[in-house]
């Protein structure tokens, strides 16, 4: 980004952008000096990406000091799995596949029978955290995505089995952050949790960070359920009566490639994204993610099973 | 009484990328008492700058049509998780965002019963400003004065008083008037640095975004005019140079070999490279060599920004150690007075307990040495006879700690000046302190 003091924002005065980025180092640089063993979550979907690279500042120029880790459901697009294996390897990072599919076949998780593996994560995610030994986990999650997430801290506490408890939050004030717990218990941090999507988009603008190419506008064969546009993939044909097509289109969110929906777009470049999110009616998640639609409060349900 | 959410009264988002990418930060928390109307104060907020998304629009209506509402319920924008409503209380502190064009905006929205203290203080810790709602037809109450003293308390530079509900009071001028002039009395008492009255209805959005045809004798902002263009850029020290050191940065590698940085977020004060700075508690001087950043050096740092300081000479500075300047130090103390705020409902701040304590980047223990009185935050009045805080009381106590502290006022510098005390059995963060007194 721009060098602060000579911004617009006025002298001695950051963007609010700059204030964010420097919040989310600090809050990156806290674990790494007071929390032992952290790992950050990452898939190649854009919140992932912008981590990688708060964390990549905040140790410049020593290297990233923790591995990164991918909870993969199997059903994943190409490109962001390509992604995610050229950035690991251009950043030196040790990267841990926790993975759906072997865990099925391990019988640790059972395949639901709608085929969807959302909810099956959770388990697959602790397991790889219990294995590791990891204690503090960095995810990119924001909290305007949920009401869930408005209500939940930038040190998320969690018990020995992963779980979030909404009354059982440790006041957060100033910068000061809590991060003691007893053995099996662990700390998921969310250093994302004040910027919105519109920040994540004009941060990946300024900072010319590179993004799996889904994420800009093409033509792509999709089918339409629930009012959702969904691509033809191998985990997600379309059913009797489903009439696929062609659309131009782009994806908002990544995630398993059996429930994230596509919409419809012409935003072929970041600047064009931006300004296409800057004048969005719906939320992301309302519009591509079929798993928060099942109900008012399905996000906080998988948050209270240890989801993050 | 159906036009209420008809359009938005001016269309402020979708702003051109460029203003976006210039705005700077707004943090303000809210409070009110039950029924005052802040959630559709808030709900009205977001929905005039666009902030709200047509699903979300969607699902409110619905959920008002299911409660018999005539209008739109904007406050159910505001609506919280299942475990809240299934059991009827909330849980403390909500974040939600808007921006303008000129501004971003995080709210820290606190809700105004039970456990109000906890809340309002730990969402006015980190606040810019702080907006507090009146029922015009009911005036001050209780809680109007006890979340004024908190904002003060805590030091928050900005108070907006609105009054809301205008449109059940005809939106009269003298019953405004009234509770201006009652606010202002009241805050004489406090420290209340820049004050700023508002008639709004939320509820019909007078006065919200836009100045208001049916308040013709008010002269003032609207609110949303006065959050964006509040003046915040001198509430920060700009004149202590504090940087609390964070992570040693030591690559040990390649072209990096002899490479030693101190990584932090500064405080206080703006810090050049050639500066003579002081490193607490050592005391040792020696200069600035560089101000880095991963894009590259930078000729000055200010609060809030993370960067790495390199010095001339090689010390022992390791986390925990302050950067200052050599006449211009905190003094390493082990005896401090503070204000505390008790945050923990299943244990009471006690004489003689130990905690540990985190105030900036470094954690020491203390004990409790002394209960000087339990401050009462209605009245203000200060019980020197009680023998305990619980839960949302506030008190003044002094410490002792194994380590020095190397601490401000709180008065002075709100990051070197706070500080949580954390239970070391249950690991639950018990307290929050705001240093009157390091010595």
């Amino acid at each position: 980004m721009t060098s602060p003091g000579t911004s617009s924002a006025g002298r001695y005065q950051l963007t609010q952008l700059q204030a964010l980025e420097a919040e989310a180092i600090f809050i990156i640089r806290e674990v790494v000096a007071e929390l032992e063993r952290p790992v950050l979550l990452f898939s190649g979907g854009k919140d992932s990406i912008v981590m990688l690279r708060l964390a990549e500042k905040a140790f410049a120029p020593a290297p990233i000091p923790f591995p990164v880790m991918h909870v993969d459901t199997g059903h994943n697009f190409a490109e962001v799995l390509d992604l995610r294996d050229r950035r690991a390897a251009q950043l030196g990072l040790q990267l841990v596949v926790a993975s759906v599919p072997d865990a099925l076949e391990r019988g640790l998780v059972t395949e639901p029978p709608d085929g969807t593996r959302n909810r099956i994560q959770t388990p697959v995610l602790l397991d790889a955290l219990e294995k590791g030994g990891y204690t503090a986990v960095f995810g990119g999650a924001r909290r305007d995505e949920d009401k869930a997430r408005a209500k939940e801290r930038i040190f998320s506490f969690r018990d020995d089995f992963g779980q979030w408890d909404p009354k059982n939050q440790r006041p957060e004030l100033w910068g000061l952050y809590n991060g003691r717990i007893h053995p099996g218990e662990s700390i998921r941090v969310f250093p994302l949790s004040n910027w919105t999507e519109l920040d994540i988009w004009s941060y990946i603008a300024a900072e010319g960070i590179e993004l799996p190419a889904i994420y800009f506008a093409h033509d792509r064969e999709v089918f339409e359920r629930n009012g959702m546009l969904f691509a033809v993939h191998e985990v997600c044909r379309p059913r009797e009566g489903e009439e696929v097509f062609t659309a131009r289109v782009r994806y908002r969110t990544v995630g398993d490639a059996s429930l994230t929906a596509a919409v419809r777009s012409e935003a072929d470049t970041v600047e064009k994204i931006v300004e296409e999110v800057a004048t969005t009616r719906i939320t992301e998640r309302g519009a591509t993610r079929g798993d928060d639609k099942f109900s008012e409060s399905a996000m906080e349900d998988r948050k209270r099973e240890g989801y993050f | 009484m159906s036009t209420h959410t008809s359009e938005p009264t001016e269309p402020v988002a979708g702003a051109p990328v460029a203003m976006q990418r210039d705005a700077d930060l707004l943090r303000f928390a809210t409070a009110g008492s039950v029924d005052d109307g802040k959630s559709t104060l808030i709900g009205r907020l977001l929905y005039d700058t666009k902030t709200v998304f047509e699903d979300q629009i969607e699902s409110v209506e619905r959920a008002s049509r299911d409660r018999g509402d005539e209008y739109t319920n904007l406050a159910l924008l505001t609506d919280g998780l299942r475990a809240e409503r299934e059991q009827g209380i909330t849980i403390d502190v909500a974040y939600r965002y808007f921006a303008t064009p000129r501004r971003k905006f995080i709210i820290a929205d606190t809700p105004g019963h039970i456990q109000y203290t906890r809340n309002m203080v730990t969402g006015a810790s980190t606040a810019d400003l702080a907006l507090i709602l009146v029922d015009a037809r009911k005036g001050l109450v209780e809680q109007s004065r006890r979340h004024a003293f908190l904002a003060t308390l805590l030091q928050v530079p900005h108070l907006v008083l609105a009054v809301n509900k205008m449109d059940l009071v005809d939106f009269s001028e003298e019953v405004f008037e009234g509770i201006r002039r009652d606010f202002a009395s009241f805050a004489t008492k406090l420290e209340v640095p820049d004050l700023t009255v508002i008639p709004v209805s939320a509820l019909e959005g007078d006065n919200v975004v836009s100045r208001s045809s049916r308040t013709p004798w008010y002269d003032g902002p609207s609110l949303l005019h006065h959050l964006e263009h509040v003046h915040v850029a001198s509430d920060r020290n700009l004149v202590d140079a504090r940087f609390a050191v964070q992570y040693v940065i030591r690559p040990q590698s390649g072209r990096h070999l002899d490479y030693r940085g101190y990584a932090g977020q500064v405080s206080g004060g703006v810090l050049k490279p050639g500066d003579e700075v002081m490193v607490l508690p050592s005391g040792f001087t020696t200069r600035i060599a560089s101000i880095e950043t991963a894009d590259g050096p930078v000729a000055e740092a200010f609060p809030p920004m993370s960067v790495t300081v390199r010095l001339e000479d090689e010390l022992d500075v390791s986390r925990g150690d302050m950067i200052c300047r050599p006449h211009n130090a905190p003094t390493p103390s082990q005896d401090i007075d503070a204000m505390v705020s008790w945050m923990d409902e299943s244990s009471a701040l006690v004489p003689g307990r130990k905690y540990a304590i985190k105030h900036t980047t470094r954690t020491a223990r203390a004990v409790v040495k002394e209960l000087q009185y339990r401050l009462d935050v209605n009245t203000l009045h200060r019980d020197e006879s009680s023998t305990q805080l619980g839960l949302n009381e506030i008190g003044r106590i002094r410490l002792r700690t194994t380590t020095p502290l190397l601490a401000d006022e709180y008065r002075r510098n709100r990051t070197t000046g706070g500080f949580v005390l954390i239970d070391e059995g249950t690991n639950r963060t018990v307290g929050a302190g705001m240093i009157t007194a390091a010595e």
